[in-house]
């Protein structure tokens, strides 16, 4: 079955004066399934997010939103969309309840109608004992799940998340995460952005890594790592006769060193590891499942952005 | 400012039912701290009419056959409509952009930018209509209203108020910090609050500064008409000084809601 194509971007480019946050992208996203768009920071995916709920036009390309141009029918298109940003801009005036009935109103949601959803969602993101307490007074995690809650109250077909789950202790991340899942499997359309690469293994179908405006790499996340990174990574102490031994021993693998260790890649199958170990016990070898975060270093390397 | 960019500085915003959302949302803050807020349009006439009024007044001749206390009372019902929307649209405005994010969580609806700032300046013009209502109680209840006239000045405050909210809200678009609203304040706001024919007659200034008061400063309108219509005399003149706001309001409220475009959608 041919799936329907969501949101879809041709050549979308975006600059600001003589920077060029958006370099030329095409990526299809499909109705019903969870898109990442992962990159280093400046990498354009907070951009790429503005452009495709409406709020900064693009430079030159095309982008569609449910077969809508967006910059025609960015009203509607912001109708059918939910947002939950990077920032917290949550009103501080206002209590955690308060908060989603003004937001309601701004998507002409009846006041009845805005009550029933306000408790409803407050309820799905756990926050219904924090009703009636101001802003100032949530943690962080707290603010997250009510700008969650905030995002869905006109019942979005598409669900934008930049950074859900940034600064969030293991607890928080977890109950984000399937919150995140849940709304997947009632139909909603979600769009990620996420600099977590197990944020993004759990969750994305598929995703695109974006490094300073391009599209570098796409694909589902088993298949990206299987392609880049082979299955299983060994690990080793750092020693110049190690990796002599390692370069006869894996030819046409990637040696990397990284601070103490030497990582050793390779696309031979599952086992070759454990097995020259049972030869040559390495000092501190370790054989571990190579992840999606072994592919974003080795596509946009290991220098520190900006 | 380039040629070029003439245009689209004037260019006549697209606006909808939805600026009274954005309206609303600012109205529900001030329905939660209205105890504080309204404290100091009420307490701040009472200070100046005990200190300038029964104060100063007394070394000061009648003015056009009124008493100072009279003459200054109208007057700072004007500048209560000048004060109160110019900063609710500066620093009020600044800090739901910039700080709070407010008009960022706005515009991801189906509210353009456009709708948040004329939302913004109808809010300015509110509060321009709330705080001069009660100023002009204050006076009323010191006997300072001898014309019944007094009750038409609410509408007239909501067009005072729009027209400082829009010139306020073109500084907000144009300061790069909060601190910045030190210069419109000083440079503009005060020099009006002083020399707009509110403590002393206009007539009292060189024919010059006369001109240009009238010409540039929108404080000696609103100020002429206050004191117009407190004291019951109407004077077709009157109808210059609403002419001419309702001529230069219209021109700020689009100038700054592009200028707002400008700064917030790159």
């Amino acid at each position: 079955m041919q799936s329907e194509v969501l949101i879809e971007a041709e050549k979308l480019t975006k600059k600001f004066g003589d920077l060029v946050a958006v370099d030329g992208i095409s990526f299809k996203i499909l109705k019903g399934e969870c898109f990442g768009f992962l990159g280093p920071n400046g990498a354009g995916k907070t951009t790429t997010m503005k452009m495709i709920h409406c709020v900064l036009p693009s430079t030159m390309g095309e982008l569609t939103v449910a077969g809508m141009d967006v910059a025609r029918n960015g009203r509607e298109i912001r109708q059918m969309i939910g947002v939950a940003p990077q920032e917290d801009n949550l009103d501080p005036d206002f209590t955690v309840f308060h908060n989603l009935i003004v937001y309601a109103r701004y998507f002409d949601i009846s006041k009845a109608e805005a009550k029933k959803r306000a408790d409803e969602l407050l309820n799905f993101v756990q926050l219904e004992e924090k009703r009636d307490v101001i802003i100032e007074h949530l943690s962080v995690g707290m603010k997250r799940r009510l700008i969650l809650a905030r995002a869905l109250l006109n019942e979005p077909q598409i669900l934008i998340l930049d950074e859900p789950t940034t600064g969030l202790d293991p607890q928080a991340r977890h109950l984000i995460w399937s919150k995140i899942r849940s709304l997947q499997k009632q139909g909603v359309t979600i769009v990620l952005t996420t600099h977590y690469m197990d944020e993004a293994a759990k969750l994305c179908d598929r995703l695109i890594i974006m490094d300073r405006g391009k599209i570098i790499e796409e694909g589902n996340p088993p298949d990206l790592v299987k392609k880049h990174v082979g299955e299983e990574v060994l690990e080793v102490a750092h020693d110049e006769k190690v990796m002599r031994l390692l370069q006869e021993t894996f030819q046409g693998a990637r040696l990397e060193v990284v601070g103490e260790k030497i990582h050793v890649f390779t696309n031979k199958s599952r086992g070759v590891f454990a097995q020259m170990l049972r030869e040559v016990p390495f000092k501190e070898a370790v054989i571990r499942d190579a992840n999606l975060e072994d592919v974003f270093l080795k596509l946009t390397g290991r220098r520190l952005r900006k | 400012m380039k040629l070029s960019n003439v245009p689209s500085h004037f260019r006549i915003p697209k606006l909808s039912y939805r600026v009274w959302k954005v309206w609303m949302r600012d109205r529900d803050v001030l329905m939660k701290t209205y105890k504080t807020t309204f404290l100091p349009p009420l307490l701040e006439p009472i200070l100046y009419l005990l200190a300038m009024g029964f104060g100063l007044g007394g070394f000061v001749q009648l003015i056009d056959g009124e008493s100072y206390i009279q003459f200054i009372a109208p007057a700072l019902v004007a500048v209560s409509m000048m004060f109160s929307s110019f900063f609710e649209c500066t620093y009020g405005s600044f800090v739901r952009m910039y700080y709070q994010k407010t008009f960022d969580a706005i515009i991801a609806t189906p509210v353009s930018l456009e709708e948040v700032i004329a939302g913004e300046i109808l809010w300015g013009a509110t509060k321009s209509l709330i705080n001069s209502t009660i100023v002009l109680g204050v006076i009323a209840a010191f006997g300072l209203t001898p014309s019944p006239l007094f009750l038409l000045i609410p509408p007239i405050s909501f067009l005072v108020g729009l027209l400082f909210a829009a010139i306020a809200m073109c500084f907000t678009a144009i300061s790069p910090t909060i601190n910045s609203f030190e210069y419109p304040t000083f440079l503009f706001i005060t020099p009006m609050f002083l020399l707009s024919g509110t403590f002393f007659p206009l007539t009292a200034l060189p024919a010059s500064l006369q001109i240009l008061a009238q010409l540039f400063l929108p404080l000696t309108h609103a100020v002429t008409l206050a004191r117009g219509l407190v004291l019951g005399r109407l004077e077709l003149t009157l109808l210059l000084n609403l002419a001419w706001l309702l001529l230069v309001t219209p021109f700020f409220f689009v100038l700054s809601i592009n200028l707002m475009k400008k700064r917030l959608i790159k």
